[in-house]
């Protein structure tokens, strides 16, 4: 670029519009949500065609009912991916907290017991978190070492815990209820009424707040037009699943889960300081950043999601046993966060692209089963999906290299 | 207004030894900066300016010698006491976090908050920080694309010019900067120069460390020459032409004493 000497640089068009700052990620290399949602679309149209059950509202509910615990479990991987780290426990974690949970309900079967019961299985997870994050940072074992290390020996807890009986079935009403219940109607258009309520006084107060301090804010419409779309897409999701039988306890749950932590990355300091970290330990270090404290944070909180989705995952199956966080679960939640769009190397994603891309995976298994394809080829098809969405990944960084300097 | 346009001085380093292991990396290193001044540090490869500059930024501690702030002799035993001083150093790797935009960089470990939920919950705020940034900007001469923009797709000379701006945004006095310009271009270098001076107006206090003669020629009032671990010669700007300077860095030349 050639600048005539003795002036600065060019600024950037001003015009802070759709296009151009759909340019600017590109340049960054973060392209969000995009990719993600195209595939989405794809794989819903594919399996619309290949069999019309598949965008029933009944299917579309056990869908986002079997992706709970891949989600969940997926929003601690995003945190850990943000840190440039990664966490190969959180599977056995979630093994481990479901069989103290089972254990736990099976002599306490009051909804008292019930609450009780599942405080101390996340608190579990807790434990393994704070335990895996110091050792990661006070003594500065690699993580991947680290969390691999605890997943054997999790593995093992769980065996121990559940002993000759092998597997045992939850039997408290209340832990099954979680799995079992749904929202009535008005309920779910109360709640869709307060989501659609909150992003607008979001998006609006930070215009107003931008104009008051005299800076550059979006246009008016164009907030406008992003309200309208959140305002149909929830409604569109309300009513669908209004149809068959309300929204599912247990995916709302996620969704909070999902909107909290979407919160704590984009507007505390907390999740700030993880993607400086991300970005650039070093520079957050020099910045002052507590950069330990932040890590073993992160650890702790992806051990105790792990938890969580491990109890969601045993309501859901009615009860744990020794083979339960073994199978696939590991993999795929880390291929959702991936598969959503945060980034191996640290500093780029989000939660909420850990939603779309479980949806993603969920999308597929669903869909496979409907078809009965074999293993085989459900296997292939995800597998080939993660390949597709770290390619793009690792393509949009080199071009960022490239356009960076 | 004349009473704080006078010079102080703000850094003096006497005698300033560091020895790592079999190494002697610095063998007697004496210089001082005043406000509103600019002094270059120049020295061959291996010389010891970047140790000088590490002891002067809290990041290693001499062995032997002073280092004195506003004529107090001061221990610097970690960055953050320097900061605390008003030392604030741009280093060569930048230390910017690509990721995050312009205003999350200038503003890094030192967030602003605004409550959401008064005494329960602050979330941080952008738009305070960004309103602040603007006017320090301004009086620096920067122009820089939205301050949302992310880092990553700033240019090497924009980027070096954020990394100077949050040293001045905490209103420092001394702002140490370890080789500026080495990886940029001709227009880039100089937009970054006239950044320097600014600061000088300003009445910070500069300490520069280049390679590139040319630079120092343009944006220094003093040069202090090190050789070997030890300042060979201190050099008004004026008085002084690129032979001297290099003779000095080769040892060329007889110790020059000022």
């Amino acid at each position: 670029m050639s600048t005539v000497p003795g002036q600065k640089e060019p600024t950037s068009t001003n015009d802070e519009g759709l296009f151009s700052s759909i340019k600017v990620r590109l340049a960054s290399g973060d392209l969000g949500l995009i990719p993600v949602i195209i595939a989405l679309i794809v794989i819903w149209i594919v399996f619309q065609i290949l069999n019309p059950h598949f965008l029933d509202p009944r299917n579309l509910s056990n869908l986002v009912q079997q992706i709970v615990d891949i989600g969940t479990l997926a929003i601690g991987v995003t945190f850990v991916l943000l840190l440039g780290e990664i966490d190969l426990s959180i599977a056995a974690v979630s093994g481990v907290s479901a069989g103290i949970l089972v254990i736990l309900a099976t002599s306490w079967t009051g909804p008292f017991g019930a609450i009780i019961a599942i405080i101390i299985a996340i608190l579990s997870g807790i434990a393994i978190g704070v335990f895996q994050g110091l050792w990661v940072t006070l003594i500065g074992v690699p993580a991947f070492i680290v969390t691999l290390a605890g997943s054997l020996g999790y593995q093992g807890i769980l065996l121990a815990l559940l002993g000759d009986t092998g597997t045992v079935p939850v039997i408290n009403p209340t832990l099954l209820a979680i799995s079992s219940t749904y929202l009535p109607g008005w309920l779910g258009w109360l709640l869709a009424a307060i989501t659609v309520a909150v992003f607008a006084w979001a998006t609006l107060g930070q215009r107003q707040r931008r104009t008051q301090k005299g800076l550059k804010a979006t246009p008016i419409n164009q907030l406008m037009l992003r309200i309208i779309g959140v305002a149909i897409i929830t409604s569109i999701v309300v009513l669908t699943l209004n149809l068959y039988k309300g929204i599912p306890l247990s995916a709302l749950i996620l969704i909070l889960l999902v909107f909290i932590f979407g919160f704590v990355t984009q507007s505390t300091l907390f999740g700030r300081h993880v993607y400086a970290l991300g970005g650039n330990a070093e520079a957050a270090r020099r910045a002052g950043i507590k950069v330990k404290w932040v890590k073993v944070s992160v650890f702790i909180l992806a051990a105790g999601l792990a938890a969580v989705g491990g109890i969601l995952g045993a309501s859901r199956l009615g009860a744990a046993s020794p083979a339960t966080g073994t199978g696939d679960l590991l993999l795929l939640s880390i291929a959702a966060a991936i598969i959503g769009g945060t980034s191996l190397f640290g500093g780029r994603g989000s939660v909420y692209n850990a939603l779309a891309g479980a949806l993603v995976l969920g999308s597929v298994e669903n869909g496979m089963d409907l078809l009965s394809a074999p293993s085989s080829t459900k296997y292939l098809i995800e597998g080939a999906i993660l390949l597709i969405a770290v390619t793009i990944d690792t393509l949009t960084r080199r071009r960022r290299i490239k356009a960076g300097r | 207004m004349s009473e704080a346009n006078r010079p102080r001085e703000i850094l003096r380093v006497e005698n300033l030894k560091k020895r790592f292991g079999a190494v002697q990396a610095l063998k007697g290193v004496n210089l001082h900066v005043s406000s509103g001044e600019v002094l270059a540090l120049v020295g061959d490869n291996g010389a010891g300016k970047s140790t000088t500059i590490k002891m002067v930024s809290g990041v290693d501690q001499p062995d032997e010698g002073t280092i004195s702030i506003e004529g107090r002799a001061v221990k610097l035993n970690g960055p953050s006491i320097a900061e605390a001083l008003g030392i604030q150093t741009v280093y060569q790797d930048l230390a910017l976090c690509d990721n995050l935009d312009i205003v999350s960089n200038l503003f890094l470990g030192k967030e602003l908050k605004r409550p959401l939920i008064p005494g329960v919950l602050s979330v941080v705020d952008k738009e305070e920080m960004e309103k602040r940034a603007v006017p320090v900007l301004d009086s620096l001469g920067i122009h820089l694309p939205p301050l949302t923009t992310p880092v990553a797709s700033l240019s090497g000379g924009q980027r070096q010019t954020v990394a100077v701006a949050r040293a001045v945004l905490w209103g420092s006095k001394l702002v140490l900067l370890d080789e500026p310009t080495a990886a940029l271009g001709v227009a880039q270098t100089r937009s970054v120069l006239n950044l320097i001076r600014t600061l000088a107006k300003k009445d910070i206090a500069v300490l520069v460390i280049s390679h590139n003669l040319t630079d120092v020629f343009q944006v220094a009032d003093r040069i202090t020459v090190l050789r070997h671990g030890e300042t060979v010669a201190h050099y008004k700007n004026s008085e002084v032409t690129n032979e001297d300077v290099v003779a000095a860095i080769t040892g060329a030349s007889r110790k020059v004493e000022m």
